[in-house]
């Protein structure tokens, strides 16, 4: 018996590409390590009846995958909403800062106006990007006349977006978020939990020159969808994929990728699991990311030596821990009445330099910064009633530790994200009853993931576009000819969107 | 009041044969060669040459760059970098290899030593750590040394080669064929003798730890006085490779990793070595490349040349008529060969052109007075010297 396809992975984009070539009629295997789909956005009981999903929110889902898939028929709650984001100020009295569908409370009539001017000339430069993520984009060089056109629908949408709009466009597209915040605003706290989404997930900081305002951009793409149960996103894709005839099969590793010489190159014929099952296919895709997938799943001795060079050279050494609290009853964050989306914990630009400061000579942060999410205001069913989940990305942990993340260091970081979320929700220490600690090291063992990075590798201008995860794989496709790659590594990069497995299943259909 | 810059890590350093070819440097002709010193020529190249064809010479080759590669994943790596079938060798066999490029253009060529089923040397002209580092990635049962340091070498070369070892003392060294590998005990000296070299004449290369690189050279000068041996240089191997038909870098070709314009370097079939490119291996660094550059065949060629008259070519452009008007190439190494009598030269010459005639634009001096010469030339398919001597198990005795 043998497969069009077989897709490693049942992460959301292993999903997406499986349910596309599905659709279009291949006879598709999804093989997952773990017991349940999801990848990085999977839940997991980590207290006695306390669950809780990595990755939280859907913040920006193309609207054509979920119509494509049919998404929302499949159970989807995707809405066309932003997440609302609150900055916490540390001061007991002073009032807090809220974003909720693009209109700022909590600051003065200035600063709101600035935000407007701000926001509209990032989403003028954001929609003219958008339809570049959606697409594989062509390598440099000798490219088909149909690669050109790519490059030229771009050339149209930039010259559309007006000179002006260019020229700031070029002017802002490298700068640190920390200078593009200062021009534009005042208020440190506002400029802390604006920079945030540039700066999550990638080894950058505030005052990090380039590559943050890409992030920014990328997490404003036009025409998507949002929702605060990332849980919704996964059922409703493996219902559709199952229900586009997709097989799935759990708890099965995939040790190496079979390869053959053929002919003239190298070809993948299937995949060998740890069980020692060989199972065959025409084509190999693989939604882990480019360096376990090359280097471990394929293996050196397969690839050109520079090639390796590049994929082993790929920074993805994750900064992100996620921290889970199991609490008895509701947290009361002081001066906050009805706790909604995302709150950020990060008193100014500096805080997060700070934070960061430490981690680059590789020590957990002094005092963390952290975005906190209350997952189960959304869904209930996350903890016992009356009880409360408490999920933290927290910044900055280094992959590489100085002192390993060996159990005191752990404590040390507990302790000091305890101080701060006691320091804001006064009394919240008591209410904990169960903890758990995800350091890139653990989700790096977990979920398979390189680094334990959220994005399977740094979005930076080196590591975006066509050199993402770097020339010669760019396009989905790997120098192994019928395998191809469909995670977050490849372009444009990660968090819950599907457009790498979207793009990949359009490269492989073509 | 001393203000002398110290420039001790730019100094070129002694080789561990220093104390012994010092003494015949006459004029203090060293060049350097991987930071160490390397003799030019003692006192006469010519005589150096004449030396190694028709006695025995010794070359200090200690600045070679020795790297010891082992582990379980030793061959899967050493076979997927360089273009030859590394699973094919024997241990106690040495191989000549070039690696290239994933563009298919030559990084560099060199030997591997199998000493053991995972155990290698890699000998090589110049430092390849770094590229060494890069084709490691992916292996995990890997230990890369290098020995460069640690290691002397003497090439021993010339028809009185294998006579003189036998009389050092290395009983059964007569028995060693080509490319072959054999370990000696002399009391408390150990060394390792391969027979190898650069020359195409019968000789050995010998290795030694550093230490022991003195009571080597003592042993095996004693042995050699009544066999000829005299000490040579870059020089005399220069005349000595080319005779033998063997490239060099920096002549016949420039490392892919150190050029700068593109395409400056050359591929293997550029330089006629297909027969060192396997493609019965299914992966090795820069197949694809070099498949399909032997489809298409490779746009330039380096040719054996035999040219009319007597003035060394080295530098001149090669035309493809008489008149001049279009040069299709140019040469690479020339000299004047005093064994073949003969004025030899490598070019590279575009290929489409390979089959017509080919002339040589020579420029040369007398006292002062620059003359030019238009010269014929003649391809030579063989390597312009290769006795049958060199080859005969046991060699020869004196
Ligand atoms: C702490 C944290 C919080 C995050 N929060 C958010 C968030 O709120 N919103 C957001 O949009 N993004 C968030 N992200 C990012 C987001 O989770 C990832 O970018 C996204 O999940 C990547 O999806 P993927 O399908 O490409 O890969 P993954 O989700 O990593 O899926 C890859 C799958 O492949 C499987 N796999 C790997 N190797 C093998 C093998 N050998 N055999 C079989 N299966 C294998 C893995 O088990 C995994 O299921 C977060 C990331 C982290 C680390």
């Amino acid at each position: 018996m043998s497969f069009d396809a077989i897709v490693i992975g049942a992460g959301h984009n292993g999903l997406v590409c499986a349910a596309y070539l599905a659709k279009h009629g291949q006879r598709v295997l999804v093989v997952e390590s773990q017991d349940r789909c999801g990848g990085l956005a999977s839940q997991h009981e980590f207290h006695d009846g306390y669950r809780c999903a990595n990755a939280q929110h859907v913040s920006h889902f193309p609207e054509r995958i979920s119509k494509d898939l049919n998404l929302v028929k499949h159970g989807f709650d995707g809405a066309y909403a932003d997440i609302p984001l609150t900055w916490l100020n540390p001061d007991a009295d002073g009032a807090h800062i809220a974003l909720v569908d693009g209109h700022l409370s909590g600051v003065d009539a200035g600063e709101q106006a600035a935000y407007q001017q701000y926001r509209h000339l990032l989403r003028r430069i954001a929609s003219m990007l958008a339809p570049f993520w959606l697409k594989t984009v062509p390598p440099i060089g000798n490219n088909h006349l149909s690669e050109m056109m790519s490059f030229a629908h771009l050339g149209l949408k930039m010259r559309a977006l007006g000179k002006d709009d260019m020229r700031e466009f070029l002017r802002i597209v490298a700068l640190p978020i920390r200078d593009l915040l200062d021009e534009y605003f005042d208020h440190p706290g506002l400029k802390a939990m604006l920079s945030w989404d540039a700066l999550i997930g990638s080894r950058q900081a505030p005052r990090s020159p380039n590559n943050s305002l890409l992030a920014l951009l990328y997490r404003m793409a036009d025409r998507s969808l949002t929702s605060a149960r990332a849980d919704s996103l996964i059922c409703a894709l493996e219902a559709s994929a199952r229900a586009s005839g997709v097989e799935i099969r759990l708890s099965k590793r995939v040790e190496r990728v079979t390869i053959e010489p053929r002919s003239e190159c190298l070809c993948a014929t299937g995949v060998e699991l740890a069980d020692g099952e060989h199972i065959e296919a025409v084509r190999v895709v693989s939604s882990a990311d480019p360096k376990t997938t090359l280097l471990q799943l394929v293996g050196g001795d397969q690839l050109e030596i520079e090639f390796a060079g590049r994929i082993n050279r790929i920074r993805d050494r994750g900064l992100v821990s996620k921290l889970h609290l199991a609490l008895r009853t509701a947290p009361t964050f002081a001066g906050l009445e009805a706790p909604r989306g995302r709150f950020i914990l990060a008193p100014m630009m500096d805080s997060i330099e700070w934070a960061f400061d430490d981690a680059k000579y590789g020590r957990i942060p002094q005092v963390p910064v952290l975005e906190v999410t209350l997952p189960s205001l959304a869904d209930q069913s996350l903890a016992p009633a009356g009880g409360q989940v408490l999920s933290a990305n927290v910044l900055y942990t280094p992959y590489a530790q100085a002192d390993n993340w060996d159990d005191m260091t752990r404590q040390l970081l507990l302790a000091r994200c305890l101080n701060v979320l006691e320091h804001y929700a006064p009394g919240l220490r008591d209410l904990v009853i169960g903890t758990e600690l995800l350091t890139p090291v653990d989700l790096e063992v977990r979920y398979g993931v390189s680094g334990g990075h959220w994005h399977h590798g740094d979005i930076a201008l080196d590591q975006l576009i066509m050199m993402r995860p770097t020339y010669g794989a760019a396009q989905y496709r790997t120098p192994i000819s019928g395998l191809f790659l469909c995670g977050a590594g490849s372009h444009p990069g990660g968090d819950l969107t599907g457009i790498p497995g979207h793009n990949a299943a359009k490269e492989i259909l073509r | 009041m001393n203000s002398a810059p110290d420039f001790s890590l730019e100094r070129a350093l002694p080789t561990p044969f220093h104390a012994r070819t010092q003494a015949f440097n006459l004029e203090g002709r060293w060049s350097s060669w991987n930071g160490y010193l390397a003799a030019e020529q003692y006192f006469d190249a010519e005589l150096e040459y004449f030396k190694v064809r028709n006695a025995c010479g010794i070359y200090d080759i200690s600045p070679m760059q020795k790297y010891h590669v082992s582990g379980r994943d030793a061959e899967a790596m050493l076979n997927r970098m360089v273009t030859r079938d590394v699973t094919k060798m024997r241990v106690g066999r040495v191989s000549y290899v070039l690696w290239c490029t994933g563009a298919g253009r030559l990084i560099d060529d060199g030997t591997i030593f199998r000493l053991a089923e995972d155990a290698f040397m890699l000998t090589c002209g110049s430092p390849s750590t770094a590229w060494l580092k890069k084709s490691a990635i992916g292996f995990d049962d890997l230990v890369i040394k290098d020995k460069s340091d640690d290691l002397a070498a003497l090439s021993f070369q010339g028809p009185t080669s294998c006579a003189a070892l036998r009389c050092m003392g290395l009983d059964g060294i007569e028995e060693v064929r080509p490319f072959e590998i054999r370990r000696f005990e002399l009391g408390a000296l150990r060394f390792m003798a391969s027979r190898t070299g650069f020359t195409g004449d019968l000789g050995y290369e010998l290795w030694v730890s550093a230490e022991d690189a003195l009571a080597l050279w003592d042993a095996l000068y004693a042995a050699g006085e009544d066999f000829g041996i005299h000490p040579f240089g870059e020089v005399a191997t220069n005349m000595l490779r080319l005779e033998a038909g063997f490239i060099m870098p920096g002549a016949e070709f420039n490392e892919a990793l150190k050029t700068i314009r593109f395409e400056h370097d050359q591929t293997p079939f550029e330089l006629g070595l297909d027969s060192m490119v396997d493609f019965k291996k299914p992966h090795f660094n820069g197949r694809t490349a070099l498949l399909a550059e032997s489809k298409r065949g490779p746009r330039v060629s380096l040719t054996k040349l035999d040219i009319e008259g007597n003035k060394p070519a080295a530098g001149s452009f090669i035309y493809n008529s008489k008149a001049c008007r279009r040069d299709v190439g140019y040469v690479t190494s020339g000299i004047w060969s005093p064994v073949v009598k003969a004025n030899i030269a490598f070019a590279m010459i575009e290929s489409k052109h390979i089959s017509g005639e080919l002339w040589a634009h020579i420029n040369y001096e007398k006292e002062l007075r620059h003359y030019s010469k238009i010269a014929r030339c003649q391809i030579k398919q063989s390597p312009f010297y290769a006795p049958q001597h060199a080859k005969l198990t046991p060699p020869a005795d004196f």
